[in-house]
C-alpha cells in the first residue's frame, strides 16, 4: 500500500484516540484521563498508532495490529463499567474508530504481501480472514453494548458464547438428535442410493435417459416441503428427519454421480475392454475413480442441504430436543442469546462436516488437476 | 440409377434419425413418469389400506376388497392421497375460487411470490455488488470471500425464526422479512457465480484492455460483465428455486397467515393430507415457472448479445 496514505491512516488513528482523551465517554460516567489502568493502555495504543505511522511499511502492521488490540481491550473494558454501556459517547466510539482503522490498513498491508514462502503465504491467507472475523466480531460486541441494543433483538456475541458454555449438555444432546441421528444416518442412506442408482443408470443407459431429467426436475424443487408429510409417516423421532435429508440428498448426488461416471475417456474405455475387464472391474477401477470428483461435489453440496433439511424438519414437529425445535421455542420464549448458541452450533456442526469432506476429497482425488498446482 | 433413388433414402434415413430423436428423449424420460405414478398408486393402496379398513370395521358395515380399494382412492384424509385426488385438489385451488379468496392455491402463490421475487431482487443486487467488490479488491478476496463461503455453511434456514422475530420486534412484519431471508439464501451462489465470471476473461484480453489505456470502468462494461453473463444466469437458475425455499420456510414461523409454507403448516397440523401435497405441487410448479422465466429471459440477453 502507498506508504503516504499508509501514514496518513495511522494519523488519523492516533488522533482518535487523542480526541478519545478530551471528548466525554458517557454523559456520567468519569473521563478517560481518571481511570487508572485504561488511560496508560489507551496511551500506549495511541503511542504504537503514532509508531506505525513513523514506519509506513511492512513493520506498521505488527506494530498497528499491537495497538488495535490494546485499544480494543481498552474500548471492552469501559463497557464493563455499567455507566458507559448502553450511552456511549464520542470518546468511546473514538477508541473504537481508532481500533477499527488500525487493523483495516493492516489488513490491507498484510493482503498486499507478495512473493512469500510458502509457508508464509499460507499463514498470510490464513491471517486474514482470520482477523477480518475478529474484527467483525468486535464491531458486534461494543455497537450492541455500546448502543444499548436490547438482548431481545440482538444479543452481543460474548453473550451467545457464554451461554454457549453454560449450557453444553442441552447442547451435546440437541446435536446428537438432530446431527448424529437425523443428518448423519439420512445423509448415508441418500447418498448411498443416489450413487447406487447412478449405477444402474450407467449400466442400463434407458434408465439414464429417462431418470436424468426427472433427476434435474426434482433437484430444483423445494424438496423441504416434504417435511411435514414425513413427519406424518414416520412419526416425531429422528426417523422422520432422516427420510426428509434422504429425499433432499438424493437427488443432487443421482444428478452428479450420472454425469461422472460418464466423465472417463473414450481411450481408458477401450484399455479397459483390451484388458478384458469385467463390468465389475471397470467399475472400480476406471468409473468410479473417474467419477470421485462429481460426487464429492454432490457430497459438498449435500452437507449443507442435509443440515438444513433436518432442522427444517424439526419445526414440524420433535421430541422435546433437537436444534430446530431449540430454536423455534426459545425464540417464542425470547431467550435470543440460547437461540444464536443453537446457531453457533449449527455452524460449527456444518463447517465441520464440510471440513470432513473436503479433507476426504483432497485425499482420495490428489490426482486430479485442480489439485495438483 | 438416377440421383433421386440415390437422395431418397438418404432423407427417410434423416426422418427416421429425427423421429428416433424423438423417441430416444422422450419415451424413457415418459416411462420413467408412468412408473412413478403406477409405484404412487401401489403405495397409496398400501398405506391407506389399513386406515379404510379400520373405518369399515368402525360403522361395522360389511365390506369387500373391492370397497377398500376404492376407498383407498378417495379417502378424506389419506395417508398418502392418491395423484388423481392431489390433482383435483390442485386445479380446485387454482380455478375454484375467485384468485383472492382465502382458499385459493392463487392467492397463496401470490404471497409467497411476491416474497420471492424481492428477496431475489435484493440478492441478485447483493451478490453483483458483493462479487464486484471482491473482483476488484485484493483485501476483500482475501477477508471477505472465506467468511462468505462460511456464511453458508451455516444452516441459514434456522435464522428464519429469529430473523422473522427480531425484525417483527423492531416494527417490520409482512413482505420484507422473509424477502430478507430469501436474499440472504439466494445471494451465495450469485455471488460465487459473478466472481467466477467477472475474472473470466482471457488474461490476453485483459491486457489488450490495458493497451488501450482503457479505465477500470469501461473494462468492468465492455469486458468483464458481457463475459459474465452466462455465469449470471446459471446462478440466478439456481438462485431463483433457493429463493423460493426461503421464502417457503420464512412462512413457517410467522404461524402461517397465507403463503405456500402457511398451507403446508396448516395442513400437517389439521391432518388435511391433501391439502398438503396440493401445496406441495403449487410450489413446484412456481418454480418450475420461475425457472423458465429465468430461461427464457436469457434466450432473449444471448440473442440480443448476438449469440445463436
Amino acid at each position: 500500500m502507498d506508504p503516504r496514505k499508509l501514514r496518513l491512516g495511522f494519523l488519523l488513528a492516533t488522533g482518535a484516540i487523542a480526541l478519545a482523551f478530551v471528548l466525554p465517554i458517557a454523559p456520567d460516567a468519569l473521563p478517560l484521563m481518571a481511570r487508572p489502568y485504561l488511560k496508560e493502555i489507551a496511551g500506549a495504543a495511541g503511542l504504537l498508532f503514532l509508531l506505525a505511522a513513523w514506519f509506513a511499511d511492512n513493520r506498521a502492521t505488527v506494530v498497528g495490529l499491537a495497538g488495535a488490540l490494546l485499544a480494543a481491550t481498552a474500548s471492552l473494558a469501559l463497557l464493563n463499567d455499567a455507566s458507559v454501556a448502553g450511552a456511549a459517547q464520542a470518546g468511546f466510539w473514538m477508541i473504537v474508530l481508532a481500533s477499527w482503522l488500525s487493523v483495516a490498513l493492516s489488513l490491507v498491508n498484510l493482503a498486499a504481501l507478495q512473493k512469500l514462502r510458502r509457508r508464509a503465504q499460507q499463514a498470510v491467507n490464513l491471517a486474514v480472514p482470520l482477523l477480518f472475523g475478529a474484527t467483525a466480531f468486535y464491531l458486534w460486541e461494543v455497537a450492541v453494548r455500546g448502543l444499548g441494543v436490547p438482548t431481545v433483538l440482538l444479543p452481543p456475541p460474548s453473550a451467545a458464547a457464554t451461554r454457549f458454555f453454560a449450557s453444553l449438555p442441552t447442547l451435546a444432546a440437541d446435536f446428537t438428535q438432530t446431527f448424529i441421528r437425523g443428518v448423519l444416518i439420512g445423509y448415508v442412506i441418500g447418498c448411498g442410493a443416489g450413487l447406487l442408482v447412478a449405477i444402474l443408470a450407467h449400466r442400463y443407459q434407458f434408465l439414464a435417459r429417462g431418470l436424468l431429467p426427472l433427476g434435474n426436475f426434482f433437484s430444483a424443487l423445494p424438496l423441504v416441503g416434504v417435511a411435514p408429510i414425513m413427519v406424518m409417516w414416520f412419526g416425531f423421532d429422528w426417523p422422520s428427519k432422516a427420510a426428509v435429508v434422504v429425499l433432499v440428498t438424493f437427488f443432487p448426488m443421482l444428478v452428479n454421480a450420472i454425469a461422472g461416471l460418464s466423465a472417463s475417456g473414450h481411450i481408458e474405455r477401450d484399455l479397459m475392454r483390451s484388458y478384458a475387464a469385467s463390468p465389475g472391474q471397470s467399475l472400480t477401477k476406471l468409473y468410479l475413480p473417474a467419477a470421485l470428483p462429481f460426487i464429492f461435489n454432490a457430497l459438498k453440496i449435500n452437507a449443507t442441504l442435509a443440515l438444513i433439511g433436518a432442522i427444517v424438519a424439526e419445526f414440524f414437529g420433535t421430541p422435546t430436543q433437537g436444534i430446530g425445535f431449540r430454536i423455534s421455542t426459545e425464540a417464542g420464549r425470547m431467550a435470543i442469546d440460547m437461540v444464536w448458541a443453537e446457531i453457533a452450533l449449527a455452524a460449527l456442526a456444518g463447517m465441520a462436516f464440510y471440513g470432513c469432506v473436503t479433507l476426504a476429497e483432497r485425499a482420495t482425488t490428489f490426482w486430479h488437476p485442480s489439485y495438483r498446482t | 440409377m438416377t440421383s433421386s433413388s440415390l437422395t431418397l433414402p438418404a432423407r427417410r434415413a434423416t426422418f427416421f434419425a429425427a423421429r428416433n430423436a424423438i423417441v430416444e428423449r422422450y419415451v424413457p424420460v415418459a416411462t420413467m413418469v408412468l412408473a412413478l405414478i403406477a409405484i404412487w398408486y401401489v403405495a397409496a393402496v398400501a398405506m391407506n389400506w389399513a386406515l379404510v379398513r379400520d373405518a369399515f370395521e368402525r360403522e361395522e358395515t360389511p365390506y369387500t376388497v373391492s370397497d377398500v380399494l376404492a376407498g383407498t382412492m378417495d379417502a378424506e384424509r389419506p395417508l398418502l392421497p392418491a395423484p388423481h385426488q392431489v390433482i383435483n385438489a390442485f386445479v380446485d385451488g387454482v380455478f375454484g375460487y375467485p384468485p383472492l379468496a382465502p382458499r385459493s392455491l392463487i392467492y397463496h402463490s401470490l404471497v409467497t411470490l411476491s416474497a420471492t421475487v424481492l428477496g431475489f431482487i435484493l440478492g441478485a443486487l447483493f451478490g453483483i455488488a458483493l462479487a464486484l467488490l471482491i473482483v476488484h479488491s485484493r483485501v476483500l478476496e482475501r477477508s471477505l470471500l472465506p467468511w462468505i463461503i462460511c456464511s453458508q455453511m451455516v444452516p441459514v434456514l434456522a435464522l428464519a425464526p429469529i430473523f422473522i422475530v427480531v425484525l417483527g420486534a423492531i416494527g417490520l412484519q409482512g413482505l420484507l422479512p422473509k424477502s430478507i431471508i430469501s436474499a440472504y439464501l439466494c445471494f451465495f451462489p450469485i455471488a460465487i457465480g459473478m466472481v467466477k465470471g467477472f475474472t473470466s476473461p482471457d488474461p490476453l484480453q485483459i491486457e489488450l484492455m490495458r493497451t488501450w489505456s482503457a479505465t477500470s470502468r469501461q473494462v468492468l462494461w465492455k469486458l468483464r460483465w458481457p463475459s459474465a453473463v452466462p455465469y449470471l444466469f446459471a446462478s440466478l437458475k439456481v438462485a431463483i428455486t433457493i429463493s423460493l425455499v426461503g421464502a417457503i420456510v420464512a412462512e413457517l414461523p410467522t404461524g402461517g397467515e397465507a403463503g405456500i409454507g402457511a398451507r403446508l403448516l396448516s395442513g400437517s397440523y389439521y391432518g388435511q393430507t391433501i391439502q398438503l401435497w396440493a401445496a406441495l405441487v403449487a410450489a413446484a410448479v412456481l418454480a418450475s415457472a420461475l425457472i423458465g422465466i429465468v430461461g427464457l429471459i436469457e434466450r432473449g440477453v444471448n440473442s440480443r448479445m448476438g449469440a445463436h
